[in-house]
This record gives structure tokens, C-alpha cells and sequence, in this order.
């Protein structure tokens, strides 16, 4: 039986980790490599690397920087951020990605899943959305949570499957930063349509609150957080073994 | 010094960084010269059965490679490189393999009997079947990292630790020298890297 993952999320610029609050001030927190090194020695089961970069140069300087990660880090490593062509893909599974994360490049082109699946396995590929409610239906929003695509999220998931992508990433921007739990209905609802692995972002502040993901939707394969693993109010270690005291499935 | 069989298939970084992590000198080469002289092979891969066979083909490389597995050079394949070592592989197609090992490679899907998730993708437990030299640092329940949708199947022989998804996905495969992993041990963590310490240790 598959372990259920625990997955934190690295978003990177300026080849530092760093976190927004409240979407704008974005706030310094560690070198990427040392970050990934303890996550690693943890028990985290991947690793999201998420380039927020700008500029050419700063990009060049993230797939750099992913060469030194893939050489230190013996667990698999997902990149996202950024991703709008069969290029990019190519760029960052040449330095040392296993999965590609698309999100608004999707979106412009919805055939970049398909293409990109052809190209390098639907195992490689992984379709991730922001989703949040407008009046009552789950909708995709773009560009970091700014924009409304006036998408179906739940048709969206769907379609992302049948083109190929191999997981999924379900962030709801509802949830996101609250800290008071995953948006367990949403990940019901899309789980219910789909039949490829689900990861969960958005919401975690505590450990009950990945127990209660896993125990309310089995459809759901890992948990995703980024802040509260970075400031060390959660450890991975400590949310693994009282999942295992609970009867989950996990790697220890 | 251990050779990394260069093909063209798949990103070698987490591969040599892991064995430069075990303080294990190797090199990533082609050259039937530099094969032929290494004490350890390990032949990685990931992507189509076909298009892999058909790449090594092409490096010229496969004439030292079987030579040297001939003569006792202990080889590990990884990943789609572990199912290359078989008779055959039915993806998109009839494919031969090298013929090292007795099994073909069918896939996973057909033999499912519940519905579950194809690829098989994930941290899956390894039940140990036999005693095996790469195995010696490794207990069964430990987790290793899968990727996959084809497997090997009618090589009980050889099948030295496998992991249950709904069949029995072998893991660990040995006759003699040849060696292969379904998982990718570069990617598994600690278990990974002891498994990748004991064979560069035989």
C-alpha cells in the first residue's frame, strides 16, 4: 500500500527561500539548500521547489540552484513556478526535477498538458490549480490567486486527467494562510471525479489538521504546507508518528 | 570506479550525487573502454521501453556492457534500466530486452483486479523475499520510491523483495551478478542509499 505523503513547499527568489504574508510583503526566511537538507533528515517525502522569479537571469540562477538540490537531496523533487512551454519542462528535468508543476501556463494552453505528458510521461507531469468560491462554485483563479478564469474547478481537474496530467494539487485560496485546516470539501468534491493522485495545499497549522485530512477524504494522497514547517510549528516528524499512531499509512 | 551507463535517458544528478554522498568515485560514461575497466555498472533509465533499448543500441556501449557482466562485473539496473535486464517488455509493443534475467515486462494495469492509480507512484513498503548482498543493510517495511506502470512478471526466480499494489510488484531482482531495483534508490532516501552502499561494496 502507498505511504501517504508529507510534502513542504519552497517558494524561492533571489535563491533564498521566502514566504508572503497577506500575498504582498514577502518575508526572508533560508537558504534553499540547508531548508531541503533538514527537511530531507526529517522524513519529508518530496520536495516543491517554486520558482517566483522575474527576471531571465534569476531563472538561470533557480535551475542552478536545482542542480545543487537534485545532487544533495535523495527524495523526489517537484518544480513548478513559471512553467509555459514544452521548454520549460525540458530546462528543469534537465537539473534535476522529477515533476513539473503547471498552473497558469495550463491555462493559457490547455494543450501543454497533453503535449508535455506525451513527451515525458504522465508520471512527470503535475496539474496545479487555485481554487476558490464564487457565489458557491468552486472556480479556478490564475496568476497567484489574482485572477478569475471563470473555470469549473471540478471540470478542470477532469480535464487536466484526461490530458495526461499524473497528479493534481488542489490549493484552496479559501483556506490558504488561515492555518484552521485543508478546504476538506473541495478536496471531497474533486476527489470524487478524479482517480489520480491529490495533494492538498492550503490550511494546515497543525498536526490534527493532516490527520483529519486523511481520515475524512481517502481520495487524498499527500498534504502540502509551506509556512509552518519553515517556522518550525509543526514538524514533519511529529505529524508522521501520530499518523502511523492512527492507523495511516506512512513512511517513517 | 563504478560506471554510470550514459544513454540518454533520464537526469543522472540525484544518481551521482548519491553515491558521491557514499564517498563512492564514479563516472558517467559510454566508452566500451571505461566499461569494460569499471569494477561496478549500474545502468539507470527512465521513459519508454523501446525508445531506451533503441538509444542503447545506439551508444555501441552493450557488446563491453554484457562482456563485462559476463565476467563477474556486478551490474544494477534502476527503473526501467532493472527492466531492460529481462527477456522482454510488452510496452507499446513487443520489445526485446538483454535476456539477463528470466521475465518479461507487462503492464501493471491489466493485472489489477480492484481499481488503483496507474503509475504506480510512490512511497510503497519493501517486503524482503530472500536473502540478497544489496539487501544487507535494508529490513523489510522500509519504504522505497516508485515510478512506474509496467513490471516484471514470471521472474519468481529472481525476485529478491517486492511491494504489494494490489499484485506483487517485484522491487529487489538478483541472478548471480545482475542486479535490479524497480524503485529508484536514489530517490528513497536512506534506505536508497544503503541499498546503492552494499552493491558498490560487492
Amino acid at each position: 500500500m502507498l505511504a501517504k505523503r508529507i510534502i513542504p513547499c519552497l517558494d524561492i527568489r533571489a535563491q533564498r527561500v521566502v514566504k508572503g504574508v497577506q500575498f504582498d510583503a514577502v518575508q526572508d526566511v533560508e537558504d534553499p539548500v540547508h531548508l531541503a537538507k533538514r527537511y530531507n533528515d526529517e522524513g519529508a517525502d518530496e520536495l516543491v521547489f517554486y520558482d517566483i522569479t522575474a527576471s531571465y537571469e534569476e531563472r538561470r540562477l533557480f535551475t542552478e540552484l536545482l542542480q545543487a538540490v537534485a545532487s544533495e537531496i535523495f527524495i523526489p523533487l517537484t518544480v513548478g513556478g513559471g512553467i509555459n512551454a514544452l521548454a520549460d519542462f525540458d530546462r528543469v528535468l534537465k537539473s534535476g526535477a522529477d515533476k513539473v508543476s503547471v498552473n497558469s501556463g495550463a491555462i493559457k494552453d490547455p494543450a501543454l498538458i497533453l503535449h508535455s505528458a506525451k513527451k515525458y510521461g504522465d508520471q512527470c507531469v503535475v496539474l496545479s490549480m487555485d481554487v476558490k468560491r464564487v457565489d458557491g462554485r468552486f472556480t479556478v483563479f490564475a496568476k497567484g490567486g489574482r485572477e478569475n478564469t471563470g473555470i469549473d474547478a471540478i471540470a478542470w481537474a477532469k480535464r487536466g486527467q484526461q490530458n495526461g496530467a499524473g497528479e493534481l494539487v488542489i490549493n484552496s485560496i479559501d483556506t490558504d494562510g488561515v492555518k484552521r485546516g485543508f478546504d476538506l470539501e473541495l478536496l471531497e468534491a474533486i476527489s470524487a471525479e478524479v482517480s489520480i493522485p491529490i495533494i492538498a495545499s492550503g490550511g494546515a497549522g497543525c498536526i490534527a489538521d493532516f490527520v483529519k485530512l486523511f481520515q475524512s477524504v481517502p481520495g487524498v494522497d499527500a498534504g502540502l504546507a509551506a509556512s509552518i514547517f519553515h517556522f518550525q510549528q509543526v514538524s514533519i516528524a511529529d505529524i508522521k508518528n501520530t499518523l502511523f499512531a492512527q492507523g495511516i499509512p506512512i513512511r517513517r | 570506479m563504478l560506471a554510470i551507463i550514459d544513454y540518454g535517458v533520464g537526469n543522472l544528478f540525484s544518481l551521482s550525487g548519491s553515491l558521491g554522498a557514499l564517498g563512492i568515485d564514479s563516472q558517467i560514461t559510454a566508452e566500451p573502454a571505461e566499461i569494460a575497466a569499471a569494477d561496478h555498472l549500474i545502468l539507470p533509465g527512465v521513459g519508454a521501453f523501446g525508445d531506451a533499448r533503441a538509444k542503447l543500441d545506439r551508444t555501441g556501449a552493450l557488446p563491453s556492457l554484457l562482456e563485462a557482466v559476463k565476467r563477474g562485473t556486478p551490474l544494477l539496473g534502476i527503473c526501467l534500466g532493472m527492466q531492460l535486464l529481462f527477456d522482454e517488455s510488452l510496452e507499446y509493443g513487443v520489445h526485446a530486452g538483454l535476456g539477463l534475467l528470466a521475465g518479461r515486462v507487462v503492464p501493471i494495469a491489466d493485472d489489477l483486479e480492484d481499481a488503483r492509480k496507474v503509475p504506480h507512484m510512490g512511497w510503497n513498503e519493501l517486503v524482503i523475499a530472500k536473502p540478497c548482498p544489496i539487501l544487507k543493510y535494508t529490513k523489510s517495511g522500509e519504504h522505497v520510491y516508485y515510478v512506474h506502470s509496467f513490471y516484471a512478471r514470471d521472474c519468481a526466480g529472481s525476485t529478491a523483495a517486492w511491494s504489494d499494489y494490489g499484485v506483487k510488484i517485484p522491487g529487489v531482482v538478483q541472478k548471480d551478478n545482475v542486479f535490479g531495483t524497480q524503485f529508484h534508490p536514489e530517490k528513497s532516501g536512506v534506505t536508497g542509499l544503503n541499498i546503492l552502499k552494499a552493491f558498490a561494496e560487492l
